[in-house]
């Protein structure tokens, strides 16, 4: 059968098992939408700006549990991608990004709409191709989905000249995937899960501690499991929010920089941590030196850089997390139940106690509408159910702090790079994985403008989503640090002129809201929930509320600035 | 702990750009890249890389993993404390005065290595071995003026009697 690569192109991806995709357009993509246009099956959400796309298909494949696919033209379509493969490259999101590029015999010309960007996003992607011959398109395409699904999944980017995509070649179905320099390590060490049954048994501090790993492995289930089997806290990094049931009494709630005053103190006190798909990461670890400085570490993942990176482990494992805590499990299940519970009642209660004494608080008190009431009213509304999507800064922490995750999947958020911008893509990405869920971004004011114009791509993709907009008319974490830490010099984060968030969603043909007053946010909150299509509820919030607690960056865990 | 020197050889895939994901790899994570070498094996779709850099172990540790971690990256392998014969190859041009030659033979002849190119006021002299020798001709040259020189940088494999016994 005689295909052209753009055919091959469609089929191979069609034959990943992918119905969507993000996109725009260009000189150098289309012949490709040209093809595409016969393929109603595969459906293509034209976004406003290439980052949009990626940010979308990043949260597309974590709602979903599978690759997101964008596809954007050469030189400033590629370009504009970037921020979104960092993103998902630091968060470890499979997605696949295909570029279009010039005719192969002008590349290195500095051709119109010419950029290297195998070379720019070479650190930033897990791999990157340049297809030279139609003759490679179908392996490449097989390899890419490989490599970004398996191992530690991530970011990964085939660039596609338009003389490849035009040339036609007899078509023949690629074989196995096999790369010689890459198998990723699924089963763990079983010597070492039988030693980490002996430390368990001898702990009497031990905590939980889930990253992004668990929620890409799916291995919640084993957590949980795990945690209710020996009696054991857990704490979640941002990235694996919702990994274990936040309404559980063995919850702790998030550690780090804005943790919880009982989750950093568990990690300062604990004599066993048992760490499952994270990294370690500075703003969950605060000063290294005085991170767990009681405990025993066990570290399961399945990157081996990510172990002995930044904290020195006992009890490194390398292997997927679903396989290393099953396990585990099943070797728990073979021992004396009593010896594997032990006694925790003392551990436990000093647990409730720093809960009871220093617990999450703000005062909703007067006439000002404070950010974190919001985030609790629309758990309470939405009984935690809607996918959350955010964007980055203080709506990104009260939303961690506050919503109260249950399920994996369900928290979407720009972890690693920290992207303004990423939650209103995202959210549309999300609802296109997920049609029948709740779909909410919380954003900040200055946040939700710098990808603003995603409104129209959820308009006409018929995705509606919900976007909470806490203004405070600030750059508020910026601010914050100022206030805290830079004599409250508030250089350029106040954000006096900002659009009417109502008109505005008005002109795109959305629905807006507003509220002003403590008194109207459940309604407002209700009826933008209820209403059909896209919805902006605004909330004027407290302009000078601060995140807390707050381990200033450089100190140590238990530093925490409480109010 | 202290920065040692390390001495790694590296197959790797022969394909394009595989030299600059392992140098961006090394100038992003702020790596030391102290000599490299690459060519291709006797397979023509691998390629050796040995390159000397610097560390403590924590760093050293690093590098492997972040290394293996390159899908193009085939095999690492730490030389450093196995038996191995390391060489580095030197061009040295170096001026030639008549009142000199003798002297600049007699060396050439004492460090075994070859005038390859001659000139009115130069030899252009081919030298391999070690660091240490190519550093005791240097010396040995400098007084008579070296006009340029080039150096391959160290390539190295493991002995194999030392790696069987070892293993």
């Amino acid at each position: 059968m005689k295909l052209t690569g753009a055919q091959i192109l469609i089929k191979m991806i069609k034959s990943q098992g992918v119905d969507t995709i993000f996109g725009y357009p260009g000189g150098a993509v289309i012949d490709i939408y040209d093809e595409l246009a016969n393929h109603p099956d595969l459906r293509h959400i034209l976004v406003r700006h290439e980052q949009g796309a990626v940010h979308s298909a990043d949260a597309y494949a974590r709602a979903k549990g599978d690759v997101g696919v964008s596809l954007v033209t050469s030189g400033p379509g590629a370009t504009n991608t970037v921020t979104g493969i960092a993103s998902a490259y630091l968060d470890s999101v499979p997605i696949v990004v295909f570029t279009g590029q010039v005719n192969s015999a002008l590349i290195g010309n500095d051709a119109f709409q010419e950029v290297d960007i195998v070379g720019i996003t070479r650190p930033c992607t897990k791999h990157n191709y340049l297809v030279k011959h139609v003759e490679d398109l179908a392996r490449t395409i097989k390899e890419a989905f490989f490599i970004a699904r398996s191992g530690r999944p991530g970011p990964v980017l085939v660039d596609l000249p338009k003389d490849v995509m035009t040339a036609t070649i007899e078509f023949e179905e690629p074989g196995e995937v096999h790369i010689k320099s890459y198998r990723p390590t699924y089963t763990p060490n079983r010597k070492q899960l039988t030693k980490v049954v002996e430390l368990i048994k001898q702990a009497k501090r031990p905590l939980i501690f889930a990253g992004g790993g668990v929620v890409l492995s799916k291995s919640s289930d084993e957590i949980t499991k795990l945690a209710k089997r020996a009696d054991i806290p857990v704490t979640a990094s941002l990235m694996g929010l919702g990994t274990f049931p936040a309404s559980d009494p063995l919850w702790l709630g998030m550690p780090g920089m804005h943790g919880t005053y009982r989750a950093n103190m568990s990690i300062d006190s604990c004599d066993l941590m048992i760490a499952a798909g994270v990294r370690f990461d500075d703003r969950v670890t605060g000063r290294i030196e005085k991170f767990a400085p009681n405990a025993r570490i066990v570290q399961i993942d399945i990157d081996p850089t990510s172990i002995h990176k930044n904290v020195s482990v006992d009890c490194p494992i390398v292997g997927d997390c679903k396989k290393s805590l099953a396990l585990l499990n099943e070797l728990l299940d073979k021992e004396d139940s009593a010896e594997v519970l032990g006694d925790k009642s003392q551990w436990l209660s000093q647990i409730s106690e720093w809960k009871s004494t220093m617990p999450l608080r703000y005062d909703q008190g007067g006439e000002i509408i404070k950010p974190q009431f919001v985030i609790e009213t629309l758990h309470e509304l939405t009984q935690g159910k809607a996918i959350i999507t955010t964007e980055v800064g203080q709506n990104q922490m009260w939303t961690a702090q506050y919503y109260g995750f249950d399920k994996p999947n369900h928290f979407i958020t720009s972890g690693g790079l920290g992207v303004m911008g990423f939650g209103l893509p995202a959210a549309i990405g999300a609802k296109a994985a997920c049609p029948d869920k709740l779909v909410i971004d919380v954003a900040g004011d200055g946040s939700i403008q710098m990808n603003i114009q995603e409104l129209s791509t959820a308009l006409e993709a018929n995705l509606p989503v919900k976007i909470v907009i806490l203004n405070n008319r600030y750059l508020g974490m910026v601010r914050q640090w100022q206030d805290l830490f830079y004599d409250k010099r508030y250089s350029s984060t106040p954000m006096e002129c900002a659009p009417d968030f109502v008109k505005l969603a008005e002109a795109y043909g959305a629905t807006g809201m507003r509220a002003s007053k403590p008194s109207e946010v459940k309604e407002t909150l209700e009826k933008g929930l209820a209403a059909e299509g896209t919805v902006i509820m605004e909330f004027v919030v407290e302009r000078e509320e601060l995140v807390y607690p707050m381990v200033p960056a450089g100190g140590g865990l238990t530093e925490m600035l409480l109010v | 702990m202290k920065d040692q020197k390390h001495i790694f050889s590296i197959l790797v895939d022969n394909e394009p750009g595989v030299l600059s994901r392992i140098a961006g790899l090394f100038s992003g994570r702020g790596y030391n890249i102290d000599s490299l070498s690459v060519a291709q094996t006797v397979e023509s779709n691998a390629s050796r890389i040995t390159m000397e850099t610097r560390g403590d172990d924590h760093i050293i540790e690093q590098i492997i993993k972040q290394l293996h971690k390159l899908i193009n990256v085939i095999t690492v392998i730490d030389l450093t404390d196995k038996h191995h014969i390391k060489r580095e190859l030197a061009l040295i041009k170096v001026h030639a005065k008549p009142e000199h030659r003798a002297e600049i033979l007699r060396i050439v002849d004492i460090f075994r290595c070859r005038v390859v190119d001659v000139g009115h006021e130069h030899y252009t002299i081919e030298l391999s071995g070690d660091e240490e020798k190519l550093r005791a001709i240097m010396n040995l040259l400098k007084p008579m003026g070296i006009i340029e020189m080039a150096r391959t940088g160290a390539i190295a494999l493991a002995r194999e009697t030392a790696t069987k016994n070892s293993n």
